[in-house]
């Protein structure tokens, strides 16, 4: 992917580079508008901290959100706490991800003969696309082991992840779908042309093409699911926001939500910065292929 | 219907919802010749080729090829596809695959060839067509000729018996079109069965066995290139030849 990357950039002729935030870059211009950048960021943050600092009940919040104390205290057992949020995190991306193609298959197979594996596919995303999170999340957890059918787990980490891939495998299916429909009719008729059987030509020529352009769009939801693994804490899970809440009613003090929220952003941000290379990267892919054009 | 008729159509009927666009077509095609179909767009060229490869399903109509009627039901669309090859006026080729890839991805899926057969086949095919230097190339870094000459490569690959070629040079920049004819040229002196829509009249005059001209979804007029260009009977052949000739293409 990565030499790819390089050899569609090759294409860029004097394209001035170009950033979205700090406008251009590069020059006395650029130079410039780096400067006026940082003076007019650096006015703002003094502005805001000498607003909050001076406010009659800063001393009081001050205390109860941001104490070092409580922060230094409570970080070691909270981050520990977070590993449990990635380790949800990461099984149920590994079962999302080819759960959601398989429901995007199926849901684009053609004729009358698999109406009704298209019509399961498609009320098995509206359905969990419809249905809040947190309520998948306490029905499964809350209601599943309540049954004490014999054999069957009553973890709730376990029913959180079944309950997570339940409803991402529904929004993922629908980004798959997107990236096989923006695969032109032409290209299955080319493979088909050659002899190759419908599932050959899914497999080898319609699925690369289609994954490849959805991939911006799938890591957005990977952040949202990695947010959304607090959501297991609600039923009992001993995940970073529960044992925070713990933490928190233990003192009265709500720096350890501070902590879990300081965790979640080390995670999520990179991930949201590695999602927008991506997606700048195939922004000058496209328009190297509309320049050749 | 002979044996040694490389394609036989009889009756053909195609129509898209209300539009009627192939109104009974008949065609005899023998082995190592070349048949031209000429006509407007819209005439039916395109569907009638794409009916030939089953890529669209024929209402009406057989269509025999090597004496086996590929229009029956129950009949093995990609065994009989795997003998007939079809390039597309936009070429089509993989994007995500480079040109040896494009080349031996077929050959090795339907026809379950080895990875170094195939290769090897499709290396010398590049090769005899000025591509080898483009082996590892991806298609969007080709020029519209290339890429052209390239799925003309992927579908010899599969050694068809019939090659149907739709418009392949009417998605190119003028300057480009005369590397696709050589290569389509070499293929008709080495005895390859054609059936070419085409706009380019001299060079159907110059290759064509038989030119067939299509209107309204019928052959209305076949015979020799000298005949159909020379002294075309219907008076709908001559106001078509009439405006090639007026458009300087002819």
């Amino acid at each position: 992917m990565a030499s790819e990357g390089d050899r569609r950039a090759d294409l860029e002729v004097d394209e001035p580079r170009r950033s979205r935030i700090l406008g251009s870059l590069s020059g006395a211009d650029g130079r410039r508008g780096v400067a006026i950048a940082l003076l007019s960021t650096f006015v703002f943050v003094v502005v805001v901290v000498a607003v909050v600092a001076n406010s009659p009940g800063w001393p009081a919040v001050h205390e109860g959100f941001f104490s070092w104390h409580y922060f230094k205290s409570t970080l070691p057992e909270i981050a520990r706490a977070f590993l449990l949020n990635c380790k949800i995190f990461l099984i149920s991306e590994c079962l999302i991800l080819p759960l959601a193609l398989l429901i995007a298959v199926l849901r684009s197979l053609p004729g009358p003969v698999f109406f009704p594996l298209r019509a399961l596919a498609i009320a098995y995303a509206d359905f969990f696309r419809g249905v809040p999170t947190i309520l998948v999340i306490y029905i499964l957890a809350l209601g599943v082991p309540g049954l004490e059918i014999s054999g069957v787990p009553n973890s709730v980490v376990f029913w959180g992840i079944v309950a997570l891939v339940l409803i991402y495998s529904a929004y993922v299916s629908e980004v798959y779908r997107a990236g096989i429909e923006s695969v032109h009719p032409s290209q299955e008729a080319a493979a088909r042309s050659l002899g190759l059987t419908r599932w050959q030509t899914l497999r080898k020529v319609i699925l690369p093409q289609a994954v490849r352009r959805v991939i911006p769009p799938l890591l957005n939801d990977f952040i949202g699911l990695q947010k959304d693994t607090a959501l297991v804490g609600t039923v009992g899970a001993l995940e970073a926001f529960n044992v925070s809440q713990i933490n928190s009613d233990g003192s009265f003090n709500f720096t350890p939500y501070l902590v879990a929220a300081v965790l979640f952003v080390a995670i999520t941000i990179p991930l949201a910065r590695f999602t927008d290379r991506l997606i700048a990267r195939d922004r000058r892919r496209r328009q190297a292929q509309g320049g050749l054009a | 219907m002979t044996a040694a008729a490389a394609l036989e159509i009889e009756g053909l009927r195609k129509s898209f919802g209300e539009n009627l666009v192939l109104d009974g077509i008949d065609l005899s095609v023998g082995e190592h010749e070349v048949t031209c179909l000429i006509g407007a767009s819209g005439s039916g060229k395109s569907t009638l080729l794409r009916c030939i490869n089953l890529l669209e399903p024929v209402d009406v109509g057989r269509i025999v090829v090597a004496g086996e009627e590929i229009t029956r039901g129950g009949v093995d669309v990609n065994r009989i596809r795997r003998r007939i090859g079809i390039v597309f006026q936009a070429y089509n080729l993989f994007p995500h695959m480079s040109v040896l890839e494009n080349v031996t991805l077929a050959p090795r899926l339907a026809l379950r060839q080895g990875g170094r057969e195939s290769e090897e086949q499709a290396r010398a095919l590049l090769d005899r067509f000025g591509l080898s230097d483009k082996v590892d190339a991806y298609p969007d870094h080709l020029s519209g000729g290339q890429q052209q000459r390239v799925a003309i490569v992927r579908a010899l690959a599969m050694q068809p018996r019939l090659m149907l070629l739709d418009e392949v040079t009417s998605a190119l920049d003028p300057e480009l079109v005369a590397e696709v004819l050589e290569v389509i040229r070499e293929l008709a002196a080495g005895g390859m069965t054609m059936v070419i829509a085409t706009h380019e009249m001299g060079f159907a005059r110059e290759i064509a066995t038989r030119v067939c001209f299509l209107d309204e979804g019928v052959i209305l007029e076949q015979g020799s290139p000298e005949q159909m260009f020379g002294s075309p009977r219907q008076p709908r052949t001559q106001q078509f030849l009439q405006r090639i000739v007026n458009a300087h293409r002819l």
